[in-house]
Order: structure tokens, then C-alpha cells, then sequence
């Protein structure tokens, strides 16, 4: 294999990586606004991802790094095309990240409410905004001979963009109410648990729409590819899984759909990555945007020590946090020497049998 | 005009990334040292100012985190024909921050805050430490990728002449990025112990935990005066290095506009000046300093400006290598002037510390917290320095920075964005201001006397191996929860 189309693949899993691990906490920040009754079932949900979630984010940002160190002219095109878009992207990225640590720091009902209604309303539109930039890449872009999008901004937004920023948002959402179900005891789990099972069929019919529109709207030919399959049939068993309450499989099948369905677009993608309507020959390929081999054979040797090292200190991190959150037990939070700011303690109970 | 816009955007979001990366560094290694000291002497003091000071540093984070990914994005949207340029060489050193020190930071972080009850002491204290050192390492990719702009080295041209990366080596070795990598680690901690010291005068001032925050003033005193000492020679040196290889960053610095071969004077100020002023009136002249500062001799050569144009127009062509020369002149002196004077404040705080009545010293206490600004500007005016001298390249001798802007983003687009920017940048500013300054007034949390209980059952948590022991209900310490 060419080292460029292994850079393909790495930065494929990076982008894999980061949708079904933020994925979930994307699902969790848009669901923990109308799943929670109260103040503390919103705060066990945003608890559930608290220690994750800014460990998930750092995939987005090495997955751009990737492409702009192994791929740097695809890099140079994706973000100065989508410009605006990622502006918007940005905002969504900041105020959520923000909220996290700020949200429970001043005792305010109004400043509580921007913070959540910010986590919520960011936690869609990135999934959706990455999404649509996906399917742009796929669906193709004016793009001329200099690899410089010619369009303007509503030009970004393509049906088939749109569908797949869709995609996303309902993938994600599946994700975090089948995450959620995990995390939770008590009533805010029956209620998870009732919202996973009808979620696993909304995502079930998106997905199938996402993987016809791909085959016959962009002509990919008649032929599914294994990983198209694969997501129908993950998503479909998630939402089975959810309904009988079997919530370990249910989350797991949504980690595999959701990677499944990003992978397919990627697949259907290489050996472009992205694609001109303007003419085929200025698509930008694997091939002609990729950086000489010696700055692709230092990043493998960087990747091939350091990377499973990250995954072996992340994965250690959900074993230690591990079990389900539930409402008031005995303790204080502290909102950091100041017991008094903060609601109601939450507290974790026994570790979760994953069924 | 795309090009000013989107050296504005730049300016003013990596200025404001730089006013939170130095506090997290300095401030992070300083929570590492609070929480160490918890964990030798069990001392609960400890441990609640690992909570206190901990709290401020998170408070701190969350922006330089969210401000991190717009930098990490700018590259793209604003400087496509510079990325899609030297990518394969720039992009390296990014990739590899993000793999090895990002990932590292965010996810002991989430340990760290969540960890409390969760973890063996000894596995919490080795996060916070983790932490601490993924933002050195951090530092370190990012500063190797912008010396790499100053003084690029590691490369050849190809057939296309285009720079392509040869030696990955060299970009770690460029001298450039170990001068001044040291300086601003040296720069972190001095913002650090310095926030740490405002915040324990401004206590100490109100007699709350006198017991408690003297140990901080002194900590931070400790790391401030070295740190201090040391930026001041690194700096120096510094100089010396950009002198070498961005000599006309330097005479623009000293408004040093014909070259002056030996004991050259410095000058403390002057009136006027500027790109169009070539004779401006000097304030007052110390001989021989500019030449020491420039080459470390009295009789060192600097070079001026006109000559260097005149060098460069014959080597690049025709075009102004001239940088502006107001911005160059007082960032270098607004720096080097705090500089001192923050040297003399501290070693005020060193001399009140041995005599035992730093607590006691109304002065001290009440300036305090004003000088927690000093490092602020000096930080910007460092940038300020090191970036605008570098112009009109954004690769030095490569590539301009007229050529490195992306040809299809229009000025509308970058208005937007730089005043979408600036607004959502003003409000967090503020957000977090008040919350630092509302923290950093609170009472030291959770008394000696009475251990909070951690709300957490018994046995639970962390990989049982990685447990020395497991602490007792009596001494569970909470997390940090949101
Ligand atoms: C010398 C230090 C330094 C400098 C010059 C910069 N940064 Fe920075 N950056 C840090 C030191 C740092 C840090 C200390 O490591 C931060 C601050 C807060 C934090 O948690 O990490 C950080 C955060 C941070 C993040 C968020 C990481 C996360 O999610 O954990 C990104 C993406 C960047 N930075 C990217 C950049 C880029 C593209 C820069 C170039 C313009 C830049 N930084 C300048
Ligand atoms: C790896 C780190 C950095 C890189 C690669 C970098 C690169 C750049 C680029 C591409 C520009 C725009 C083009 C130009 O005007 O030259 C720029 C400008 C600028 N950057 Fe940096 N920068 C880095 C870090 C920083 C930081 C942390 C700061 C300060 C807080 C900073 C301050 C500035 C300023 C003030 C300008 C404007 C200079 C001017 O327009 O005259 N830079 N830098
Ligand atoms: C402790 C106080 C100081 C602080 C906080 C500080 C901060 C900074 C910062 C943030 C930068 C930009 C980053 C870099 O290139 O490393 C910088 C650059 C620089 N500093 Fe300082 N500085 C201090 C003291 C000094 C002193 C006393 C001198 C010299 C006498 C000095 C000389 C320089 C030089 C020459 C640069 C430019 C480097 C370049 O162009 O790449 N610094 N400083």
C-alpha cells in the first residue's frame, strides 16, 4: 500500500473516531435539555460525558492536523471553501465547549440557561455542519483547475450536504440516548431507554435514505459496499437492542452504525476526496494532494508509537469512570470551595452490567 | 485588503489564545506543585489550595481550549496558499501536538477534575502532573512550527520549487525554536506565579487564611524570581539569535535605520519615529548597549535598515522588507521595561519574605494585584515583536505574506468572521474575568476540620491495580464536578 493512501486510511479512522466518540456527547449536550425534568437529571447527564468529552474533541483536531500535515492542499481547499460554515462550526465548538466548565460556576437561573441552552444548541450543529462538509466533499463543489472553490456560500449547501449533516444529527442522537440509557438509573433511564427504542428507528429509515440517495443521486453504481450494509443493519439492530432493553448491545450497534455510515461515505470518497462539478480532472484526489514521503514517513513512525498509547490511556479513562450516575445520594458537590453554589450532589453508583 | 483583514483575524485571535496559554502553563505547573506538596506532607491545607488555585486554572482552560481551535482552523481558512505551500512541512509539528500533547492534556484533565474520589492519590497527583507537562509539550510542537517561519531550515526545494521537508530533525534543533521555546516557558511561568501571587496578596491583604496564602505567596515568589532572572537572560540571547537570522527584525526594533559598526548606543525612548521618520528625537542613549544586546560584544556590528533593504531587494527583489518600525521599537522596550520592573517588585516580595512580614506589608499586598497585568502585555508586546518583525514574510526569505492568503475568500467573508471573532471573544473575555476575579476572592473552600463527604459509595472507581490503597471514606475528597 502507497504510504498516501495509509494516510487515507489513518486520518479515515481519525474522522471515524471522532464522530462516534463525540457523537455520543453530542447526542448527550442536544438530549440533556428535554430528557432531563429537573436541574439534577440535567447534570447527571452532562456528567456522564463531563470527563470525556474534551478528550473526544481532540480527534476533530488531529484529524484536521492530519490532513493538513499528510494531505495539505486537500486541507488548504476543505477550509478555506467551507469558510463561513466553519465559522459557525467554530462558534458552536466554543460556546460548547465553554458551557461545560462554566455552566455550574455562578449561581444565575439566566446565566445557567445561555450555558445549557448553549451546550444543547452547539451540540447540533457540529454534527451537522461536519456532517454537511462531509457530503459536500462527496456530492462535489465547483472547484477549478487551482483547486480553489469557485462558489459562494449557499453553494454549500447541496441537498445530498444537507442530508448527510441530517444523518449525522439523528446518528448522533441515537448515540447519546443509547449512551444515556448506560449511564442512568431511576426514571430518567426509563424515559432514556423509551427515547432510544423510537430514535433506533428514525436513524434506521435516515440511514437507509442516506445510503439509497448515495447509490442512486450520485451514481455510485447498483452495488452497495459492504460498509453501507453493515450501517442499515447496525442501526436496525440498535433500535431492536433498545427495545429490549439490551443497552449495552444497543449502544454498541450505534457506535458501529455510526462508524460504518462514516466510513462508507469515505470509501465511496477514495481515491478523491473532493470532488469538482466544475470537471472531473480538477477533483482533488488522494494522489495530488498528498505531501512528498518523507514528511508521510516521519508522521507514521510518530503514529505507529504514539497512537496506541493515546488509545490505551483513553480507553483507561471510560474503565475508571465506568458505572451509572444517579441523583442524590449523600455529599456536596463543590463547585470548588464553595459547597453552596451548586444543586443537588450527584453521585455514581456500582459499576454498569453492560446488557 | 484580504490581506490586512486576515492579518488582523490572525493578530487578534492569537493574541487572545496567548493572554489564557500562559496562565494554563505557569498556572498548571504551580496546582502540580500544591498538589505534591498535599501528597508528601498530607497537610489538608495543601489540598485545599490544590482545589482553590485548580479552580482558577480550569476557569482558564475552558478558553484557551475553545480560543486553540480557531487558531488551528485559521491556517485554512485564511492562509490556504501557505498551507497548501509548505504544509507538508508546517503541518508536522501540528499533528504531532495534537497527537502527543493534546490528547494527553484533555484527557488526564477530565481525570484530574473527575478523579478526586476515583483515583489513589499517588495516580491524581500523577494527572495533574501529566497535564502540566502536555502543555510544555504543547508549547514546544507549536513554537518549533513558528521558529520554523522565522528561520526555516529542514528543507530543499523541488523541481516545482516548492519547500519540501529533508530533515524533520533540524526543526527541533533550529536554534531559534530552542531560544525562544525556553523563553516562553520561562514567560509562562512568570504569568503564572504571578496570577498566583495577585490572588494570594489580595487574600493575605483581607487577613483570610494568612497561614494558608502565605505558603502560595511564597511558592509563587520562589518560581517568579528564577523564571524572571532567567527569561530576562534568555531573552537577551534571543535577541542575539533573531539578530543572526532576521537581522532586519532587530534594527527595526532599535529604529536603527543605517548600520553602526561598533559600540552602539541604545536607546531608552524616543519621540516620533516610526516607518516614515528616520530621525527621530532619542530620549536618552546608554553607549555600547545595543551593541551588547545585538552580538554580546561592545564592539558588535548592527546592521541598519536602509542596508538591509538595500541587501534584500538585490537578493528577493524589488519590495519593502521594512517592517513597522513604532510597532518594533516599543513592543521590544514595553517588554524589556516590565520586565525589570516586575524583577524589582519581586525581589521587594523576596526581601519582605525574609524579613516575615510579607503579610503584613500593606504596599505590597495592595500593588500586588495590579501587576498581574505586567505579564499580559509582555506577553502581547513579545508577540507583537516577533510576529510584526517578521513581515512582509510569513515564511522568513520564502514566501510573503501577501502570497500565503487564500485567493477565493473574499473580504465580506473575513469581516464576518473577524467580527463574529471579536464579539464572541469579548463576551468570554469577560465571562471569564468575573469568574476569575469572583474565584480568586472566594474563601478557601472546605475547612481543615471538617472533610467533605465525597457523595461517593465505598469501593468504587479506579483500576484496582492502579490503587496504592484505598483511601478511607474519612479521607475521599469530591471531584470537581461541573
Ligand atoms: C507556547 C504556547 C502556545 C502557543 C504559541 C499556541 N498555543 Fe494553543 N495551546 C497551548 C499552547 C500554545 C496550551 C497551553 O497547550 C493550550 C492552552 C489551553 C490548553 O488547555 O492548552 C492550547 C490549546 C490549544 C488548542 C486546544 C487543545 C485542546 O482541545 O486540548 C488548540 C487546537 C491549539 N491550542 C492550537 C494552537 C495553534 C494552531 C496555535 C498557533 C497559532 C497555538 N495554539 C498557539
Ligand atoms: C505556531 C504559532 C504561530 C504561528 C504559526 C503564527 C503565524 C502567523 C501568521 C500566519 C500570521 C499572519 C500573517 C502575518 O501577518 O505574518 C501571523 C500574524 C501574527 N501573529 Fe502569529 N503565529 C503564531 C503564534 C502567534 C501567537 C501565539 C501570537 C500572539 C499572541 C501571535 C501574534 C501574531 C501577530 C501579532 C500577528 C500580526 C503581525 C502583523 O500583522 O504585523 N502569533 N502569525
Ligand atoms: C519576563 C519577562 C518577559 C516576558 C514575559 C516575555 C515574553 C515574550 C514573548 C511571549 C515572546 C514571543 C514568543 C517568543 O518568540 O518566544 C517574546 C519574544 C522575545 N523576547 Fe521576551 N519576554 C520577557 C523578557 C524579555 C527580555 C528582558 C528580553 C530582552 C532583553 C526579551 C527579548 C525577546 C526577544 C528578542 C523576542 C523576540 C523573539 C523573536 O523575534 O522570535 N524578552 N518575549
Amino acid at each position: 500500500m502507497h504510504l498516501s493512501t495509509l494516510w487515507f486510511v489513518i486520518d479515515a479512522l481519525f474522522w471515524i473516531g471522532f464522530f462516534v466518540l463525540e457523537g455520543f456527547d453530542f447526542g448527550v449536550g442536544m438530549l440533556h435539555s428535554f430528557i432531563g425534568r429537573d436541574d439534577t437529571e440535567r447534570r447527571i447527564a452532562v456528567n456522564s460525558i463531563g470527563p470525556v468529552w474534551d478528550g473526544n474533541e481532540v480527534w476533530l483536531i488531529v484529524a484536521g492536523a492530519v490532513i493538513f500535515a499528510a494531505f495539505p492542499s486537500w486541507y488548504a481547499t476543505m477550509f478555506s471553501t467551507f469558510y463561513l460554515a466553519l465559522v459557525v462550526l467554530l462558534l458552536a465548538l466554543i460556546v460548547r465547549g465553554v458551557a461545560f466548565e462554566y455552566q455550574r460556576k455562578v449561581d444565575n437561573p439566566r446565566w445557567r440557561a445561555s450555558f445549557r441552552w448553549s451546550l444543547t444548541i452547539g451540540s447540533a450543529l457540529i454534527p451537522l455542519l461536519v456532517g454537511v462538509a462531509f457530503g459536500d466533499m462527496l456530492h462535489g463543489l465547483p472547484i477549478n483547475r487551482a483547486h480553489n472553490y469557485t462558489g459562494n456560500f449557499l453553494g454549500l449547501l447541496t441537498p445530498f450536504g444537507l442530508y448527510t449533516g441530517v444523518t449525522m444529527l439523528v446518528m448522533s442522537l441515537l448515540m447519546g440516548a443509547t449512551y444515556l440509557a448506560l449511564k442512568t438509573t431511576g426514571e430518567l433511564h426509563d424515559r432514556v431507554v423509551r427515547l432510544s427504542g423510537t430514535l433506533g428507528w428514525v436513524a434506521a429509515v435516515v440511514v437507509w435514505g442516506f445510503v439509497t440517495w448515495t447509490h442512486l443521486g450520485l451514481g455510485t453504481g447498483f452495488v452497495p459496499n459492504p460498509l453501507e450494509v453493515l450501517a442499515v443493519l447496525a442501526v436496525i439492530a440498535s433500535a431492536w437492542l433498545a427495545n429490549v432493553k439490551r443497552e449495552g448491545w444497543a449502544f454498541a450497534s450505534a457506535a458501529i452504525g455510526m462508524a460504518a455510515t462514516v466510513g462508507s461515505l469515505l470509501t465511496e470518497l477514495y481515491p478523491r476526496v473532493m470532488v469538482s462539478t466544475t470537471n472531473a480532472a480538477y477533483n482533488l484526489t488522494v494522489g495530488n494532494t498528498t505531501s512528498p514521503s518523507y514528511t508521510l514517513k516521519v508522521m507514521t513512525v510518530v503514529a505507529v508509537i504514539f497512537f496506541p498509547v493515546v488509545l490505551v490511556y483513553q480507553g483507561w479513562t471510560y474503565h475508571v469512570f465506568r458505572g451509572r450516575l444517579s441523583a442524590p445520594r449523600v455529599g456536596t458537590e463543590v463547585g470548588a470551595g464553595d459547597p453552596d453554589t451548586s444543586g443537588e450532589p450527584v453521585s455514581t453508583v456500582g459499576p454498569t452490567e453492560a446488557t | 485588503m484580504s490581506t490586512d483583514l486576515a492579518r488582523w483575524q490572525f493578530a487578534t485571535t492569537s493574541i487572545y489564545h496567548f493572554l489564557f496559554v500562559p496562565v494554563t502553563i505557569g498556572l498548571a505547573f504551580l496546582v502540580a506543585l500544591l498538589q505534591t506538596s498535599w501528597y508528601r506532607h498530607e497537610n489538608p491545607v495543601y489540598r485545599r489550595l490544590t482545589r482553590f488555585f485548580g479552580t482558577l486554572l480550569l476557569i482558564n482552560v475552558a478558553i484557551g481550549v475553545v480560543t486553540g481551535l480557531v487558531q488551528e482552523f485559521e491556517f485554512g481558512m485564511n492562509w490556504s496558499s501557505y498551507s497548501r505551500e509548505v504544509g507538508n512541512i508546517f503541518g508536522g509539528p501540528l499533528a504531532m501536538e495534537g497527537l502527543l500533547a493534546f490528547f494527553l492534556e484533555s484527557t488526564f484533565l477530565g481525570l484530574w477534575i473527575f478523579g478526586w474520589d476515583r483515583l489513589s492519590k499517588k495516580a491524581h497527583l500523577a494527572c495533574i502532573w501529566l497535564v502540566a507537562g502536555a502543555t510544555m509539550i504543547s508549547a514546544a510542537f507549536i513554537m518549533a512550527a513558528n521558529s520554523w517561519m522565522q528561520h526555516p531550515v529542514g528543507y530543499v526545494m523541488n523541481a516545482q520549487h516548492q519547500p519540501v521537508l529533508n530533515n524533520i530533525g533540524a526543526l527541533f534543533t533550529n536554534p531559534v525554536f530552542l531560544w525562544s521555546y525556553v523563553h516562553i516557558v520561562l514567560a509562562s511561568l512568570v504569568t503564572g506565579s504571578l496570577v498566583m501571587l495577585a490572588v494570594s496578596a489580595w487574600q493575605l491583604r483581607r487577613e483570610r487564611e494568612v497561614e494558608a496564602f502565605r505558603r502560595t505567596a511564597t511558592i509563587s515568589l520562589i518560581v517568579l524570581i528564577p523564571s524572571l532572572v532567567l527569561a530576562l537572560f534568555v531573552g537577551s540571547e534571543l535577541g542575539v539569535i533573531e539578530g543572526t537570522y532576521q537581522p532586519m527584525k532587530i534594527a527595526a526594533a532599535e529604529a536603527q535605520w543605517n548600520t553602526c559598526n561598533s559600540h552602539c548606543a541604545f536607546s531608552l525612548g524616543q519621540v516620533g519615529g516610526g516607518t516614515n521618520d528616520e530621525a527621530p528625537t532619542q530620549i536618552v542613549s546608554i553607549p555600547d548597549l545595543l551593541s551588547i544586546l545585538a552580538t554580546n560584544h561592545v564592539n558588535g556590528q548592527v546592521k541598519g535598515m536602509n542596508q538591509l533593504q538595500a541587501q534584500y531587494v538585490k537578493e528577493y527583489g524589488a519590495g519593502n522588507y521594512v517592517p513597522n518600525v513604532f510597532v518594533q521599537y516599543w513592543s521590544m522596550r514595553v517588554m524589556a521595561y516590565l520586565a525589570t520592573l516586575v524583577l524589582l517588585f519581586a525581589l521587594w516580595g523576596a526581601w519582605l519574605l525574609r524579613k516575615h512580614r510579607i503579610e503584613n506589608s500593606k504596599w505590597f499586598l495592595r500593588i500586588a494585584p495590579w501587576v498581574v497585568v505586567a505579564p499580559f502585555l509582555m506577553n502581547t508586546a513579545g508577540w507583537m515583536l516577533t510576529e510584526n518583525g517578521r513581515q512582509p514574510w510569513i515564511v522568513q526569505g520564502l514566501m510573503k505574506t501577501v502570497d500565503g492568503v487564500s485567493p477565493n475568500v473574499t473580504a465580506l467573508e473575513i469581516w464576518i468572521s473577524l467580527v463574529v471573532f471579536v464579539a464572541i471573544y469579548a463576551v468570554l473575555g469577560v465571562a471569564d474575568a468575573y469568574l476569575m476575579i469572583h474565584y480568586g476572592r472566594k474563601e478557601l473552600g472546605e475547612s481543615s476540620d471538617k472533610e467533605p463527604d465525597s457523595g461517593s459509595p465505598p469501593d468504587r472507581g479506579g483500576d484496582g491495580s492502579e490503587r496504592e490503597s484505598e483511601p478511607d471514606e474519612s479521607q475521599r475528597v469530591p471531584a470537581l464536578i461541573y
